[in-house]
C-alpha cells in the first residue's frame, strides 16, 4: 500500500513542475508540458492496473488514526482510480493537438493536473475534511478550466458552474462540521461506527439531507442540473470528455455512494432511483431538442448518469453491478463522443449541427469511432452499453419494478432517437461544397480517439465471470457491505 | 526614488521606506517561530504579501514591475509548492511515511526551543512562500487588469 | 443559541446568492455563507475561559481536557478560508471578464446560454 501516497504527489508535484520549467524556459518550450503530462497521466494510469482488486490503509506521518489523516484503497475506490486515471490520460493525449489553439498552454496542463490530483485524493481519501479539501481542488481548477477560452459563453458558464459548485461545497462543509460537532472526529470509518451505535436523529437526518444536496448538485442530478448544460459544452473537448466522463462521477456519484451506504449506512428506499428515472427522461427529452452537439451531448449526460442513479437506487446485487458497469461504459463512450466533437470543432470551427454533414467522407476515424460510441451509448447488440442497459433493466424487474424497467427502456429509445440526429446531422448525409478540403483530425487526437473506441468493445468482456470477479465483484460489496470498509481501518 | 512621479505623495512615500522592512521582519517572525507560537506559514505569507502590496500601492506599478516582475513572483511560488512538496516526499524515505517529520526523529530536541520542530519550520518556509508570492499575484493581476469592453472596440473600430 | 446567529448569516448569503442581480453582490453573498459556515465550525471548539491547547507538565489530564479548547476546528477553519480565499479571487476575477465582455455586472442582461 506504500503507493498510495503518489496518487495524489505525483500530478501535485508536476502541475507545479509545468509552471516552474515553463517559467524558466520563458515559455518559448511547449513540448516541456506536454510531454510532462502525458508521462505522468501515463505512468498513474500503469500504476493503477496493480491496484486492483488490493484494499488497504496508508497511514499519513505515522499519525494513527483517528487521531491521524489516512488514505484508503478497497473495490470501489480501485474501480474509480483505474477509470479517472485512464480517460486522464486519453484526455492529455488529445489535447497534444487540440490545445495548440490556445494561449497559456502551461496554465492549462498545470490546471488539468490539479484537478486529477483533487480526484484522486477524492477517491482515495478516508477522512471527511480532506475530501473536502480534495473535492475544492478539483472544483477550482474545473471553474478555470471551463472559463479557459475567456470567451463571453464561457465566461457566463464558468460563473454560474461556480456559484453553484460553491454553495456545494460550503454545504458540505457545514454538514462535515455537524458530524465532528456529534462525534468528535472526523475519520470516516470512525464516524461510520459512531453512526452505527447511536440513534438516527432529526440531527442526523439533516446532516445526510445536506450531503445528498451537495453531492446532487456536483454530480447534475436533474433538480440540481442546471449548470452542466452550460459548463460541459464551454470547456475544451479535453476538458468537457474529463467533465462529463470522470468529474460527475468522482466528485458527485462516487461521494454520494459512499457517504450515503458506507458511512450512513442508508440506502434511501426507493429516492435514488426516483431522482434517476426523472434524469432519465428530463435529461433524454431535452437533449432530443438541442441543434448545437457538445450540448446535446451534456444533456445526454445528464440522462445517462440517470441510468447509473437508477441502478444503485435498486439496493440490490445485480442493480449495483449492473450501476458501477454502466459507470464504467459511461466514461468511456461519453469521453470519446465529447473528443469526436472536439475534432469537429477543430477541423470546421463551429458545433452547429446544422453547419455539418457529410463529414464520413472526409473524417472517417472521427465518423467511424463517433458512430461507434453513439452504438454504444444508445445500446446496440455488440457494444459495452447494450449489456449494461440490459443488466440494469433485468435488475429493474428481478426486484419487482416492472414499471422502472419499462420507463428505463423508454428512456433508451429516447437515447438512440438523438444519437440517430446527430448522426445523421453531422456524418452522414451529403457533405459542403466548403467543406471539401478538410483533412482528418491530427495523430494524436486519432490515437486517443481509436484507443478509446477499442475499449468501447473490449470493457464488454468486464461481464466475463473471471474479469467481473476481479473488477466490479469487489466494488459491489464494498457498497453492500459497509463493514468492510471499516474493517479496514479500524483494527 | 523619490523622484519618481508615479504613486502617492512624497509623505506615503517616506514613511513606507521606513515601516516597510520591519512589517517584512515581523512576517519572517511569523513564519519561523510558527511551530512555537501562533502564526505559521499562511499566516506570515500574508503579512509578507501585504508588505509587497504597500510598495505597490505607494509606489506604484512600475516600480513594482521593476522590483517583482511576474515571471519571477510565479517562479517563486512554484518553488514554494514544489519545496513543500519535497519535504513530504522525503518523509517516505526517511521517516517510513508521507510527511513523517524525519528531522525530528533523527535529531529529537527540547519542546520550547527553536530547532525542535524537525521539518516544520522548513514546510512553514515554503508555505509562505507559495502564499506571499500567490497572493500578490492575485492582487497585481486583479487590481492592473484594464477592462477593454468589447463595445469600446467596436465604437473604436467604426470610427476608423 | 450563538449558533442560530450563524444560521442567520447563512440564509442572509443564500439570499444574496439567489435574490441578487448583480454579480458582485453575489460574490458577496458567497462570502457571507462562506464565514457563516467557518464561525459555526469555530464555535463548536469553542469554551468560556478556555486555555490554549497546549499541555504543560504540571497539568493533570483531565484537568486540560475540561480547561483547554478544542484545536482541531481552528485548523480546519484556517483550511477552509485558504480555499474561501480561492475561490474569491476566482469568482472576482471572471466577474472581471464578463463585465469586459458585456458590459454589465445585472445577470439579467447576461444570458447568452439557455434551455
Amino acid at each position: 500500500m506504500n503507493t498510495l501516497p503518489y496518487f495524489v504527489l505525483i500530478p501535485l508535484a508536476g502541475a507545479f513542475l509545468v509552471v516552474f520549467l515553463n517559467v524558466l524556459t520563458r515559455n518559448k518550450v511547449r513540448v516541456i508540458s506536454e510531454i510532462l503530462a502525458n508521462v505522468i497521466t501515463l505512468a498513474l494510469f500503469i500504476m493503477t492496473i496493480f491496484m486492483f482488486n488490493k484494499s488497504g490503509m496508508y497511514v499519513i506521518g505515522k499519525w494513527v488514526p483517528p487521531l491521524g489523516i489516512n488514505l484508503v484503497l478497497d473495490g470501489l475506490s480501485g474501480l474509480m482510480l483505474s477509470i479517472v486515471n485512464l480517460i486522464a490520460f486519453t484526455a492529455t493525449l488529445f489535447s497534444i493537438n487540440y490545445m495548440r489553439r490556445y494561449t497559456a498552454n502551461n496554465y492549462y496542463y498545470a490546471l488539468f493536473l490539479l484537478m486529477l490530483a483533487g480526484m484522486n485524493g477524492v477517491l482515495l481519501s478516508g477522512d471527511f475534511f480532506n475530501l473536502f479539501v480534495f473535492i475544492e481542488i478539483a472544483s477550482i481548477a474545473s471553474y478555470a478550466l471551463v472559463g479557459f477560452g475567456t470567451e463571453a459563453d464561457e465566461l457566463e458558464a464558468s460563473f454560474k458552474y461556480m456559484v453553484m459548485g460553491g454553495i456545494a461545497s460550503t454545504f458540505i462543509l457545514l454538514a462535515i462540521a455537524l458530524l465532528y460537532s456529534q462525534f468528535g472526529v472526523l475519520n470516516m470509518a470512525y464516524i461510520s461506527e459512531a453512526i452505527a451505535n447511536s440513534e438516527f436523529n432529526i440531527l442526523l437526518k439533516f446532516t445526510l439531507f445536506l450531503f445528498i444536496a451537495a453531492f446532487s448538485v456536483k454530480a447534475a442530478i436533474i433538480p440540481f442540473h442546471a449548470w452542466l448544460p452550460d459548463a460541459h459544452p464551454a470547456a475544451p473537448a479535453p476538458i468537457s470528455a474529463m467533465l462529463s466522463g470522470v468529474v460527475i462521477k468522482t466528485l458527485g456519484l462516487y461521494a454520494m455512494i459512499r457517504v450515503m451506504y458506507n458511512i450512513f449506512g442508508f440506502n434511501g428506499g426507493n429516492m435514488l432511483a426516483y431522482m434517476g428515472l426523472i434524469s432519465i427522461m428530463v435529461g433524454g427529452l431535452l437533449a432530443l431538442g438541442q441543434m448545437d452537439m457538445k450540448r446535446l451531448l451534456a444533456y445526454s449526460s445528464i440522462s445517462q448518469i440517470g441510468y447509473i442513479i437508477l441502478g444503485i437506487g435498486l439496493g440490490t446485487k445485480l442493480g449495483i453491478l449492473a450501476a458501477l458497469f454502466h459507470l464504467v461504459n459511461h466514461s468511456v463512450f461519453k469521453s470519446l463522443l465529447f473528443m469526436n466533437s472536439g475534432s469537429v470543432y477543430h477541423r470546421l470551427g463551429t458545433r452547429n449541427l446544422d453547419e455539418m454533414g457529410g463529414l464520413n467522407k472526409v473524417m472517417p476515424i472521427t465518423g467511424g469511432t463517433s458512430l461507434i460510441a453513439s452504438l454504444s451509448i444508445s445500446g446496440m447488440p455488440p457494444f459495452n452499453g447494450f449489456f449494461s442497459k440490459l443488466l440494469i433493466i433485468i435488475a429493474c424487474i428481478q426486484s419487482g419494478h416492472t414499471i422502472f424497467a419499462f420507463w428505463a427502456i423508454a428512456g433508451s429509445i429516447f437515447t438512440l432517437a438523438y444519437y440517430m440526429k446527430m448522426q445523421r446531422y453531422a456524418f452522414f448525409g451529403s457533405l459542403k461544397e466548403s467543406y471539401k478540403s478538410i483533412k482528418e483530425s491530427p495523430f494524436f487526437m486519432s490515437v486517443s480517439m481509436i484507443i478509446l473506441a477499442i475499449l468501447c468493445l473490449a470493457t464488454s468482456f468486464l461481464l466475463i465471470p473471471q474479469l467481473r470477479d476481479a473488477v466490479l465483484t469487489p466494488a459491489v460489496e464494498v457498497i453492500l457491505n459497509a463493514d468492510t470498509y471499516k474493517a479496514l481501518v479500524i483494527k | 526614488m523619490t523622484n519618481n512621479k508615479s504613486g502617492l505623495s512624497e509623505i506615503v512615500k517616506s514613511v513606507c521606506c521606513w515601516i516597510e522592512g520591519f512589517i517584512f521582519l515581523f512576517g519572517c517572525y511569523i513564519v519561523l517561530f510558527g511551530h512555537l507560537t501562533p502564526g505559521g506559514g499562511f499566516a506570515g505569507g500574508v503579512i509578507m504579501a501585504a508588505s509587497f502590496i504597500l510598495i505597490m500601492l505607494s509606489f506604484g506599478k512600475e516600480r513594482t514591475d521593476k522590483l517583482f516582475p511576474r515571471t519571477r513572483t510565479t517562479l517563486v511560488e512554484s518553488f514554494g509548492a514544489l519545496l513543500f512538496i519535497a519535504v513530504a516526499w522525503l518523509g517516505i524515505y526517511y521517516g517510513g511515511g508521507f510527511f513523517a517529520n524525519f528531522l525530528h526523529q533523527k535529531f529529537g530536541g527540547t519542546p520550547f526551543t527553536f530547532l525542535s520542530g524537525g521539518t516544520i519550520p522548513i514546510s512553514n518556509v515554503a508555505i509562505a512562500l507559495k502564499v506571499m508570492a500567490g497572493l500578490f499575484l492575485v492582487f497585481y493581476v486583479l487590481s492592473t487588469h484594464k477592462v477593454i469592453l468589447d463595445e469600446d472596440i467596436s465604437k473604436t473600430e467604426k470610427d476608423k | 443559541m450563538i449558533y442560530i446567529l450563524c444560521l442567520i448569516l447563512f440564509f442572509i448569503g443564500l439570499y444574496g446568492i439567489f435574490c441578487k442581480k448583480n454579480l458582485i453582490k453575489i460574490v458577496l453573498g458567497f462570502i457571507i455563507m462562506e464565514n457563516a459556515v467557518n464561525l459555526f465550525l469555530i464555535l463548536l471548539g469553542y469554551k468560556n475561559n478556555g486555555i490554549a491547547p497546549i499541555m504543560t507538565k504540571s497539568m493533570r489530564l483531565d484537568e486540560f481536557l475540561a480547561s483547554s479548547v478544542d484545536p482541531l476546528p481552528q485548523a480546519l477553519v484556517l483550511t477552509s478560508i485558504v480555499i474561501g480565499l480561492a475561490v474569491t479571487a476566482l469568482m472576482v476575477a471572471v466577474a472581471i471578464r464578463i463585465y469586459e465582455r458585456f458590459g454589465t455586472f445585472d445577470i439579467t442582461e447576461i444570458k447568452r446560454l439557455k434551455g
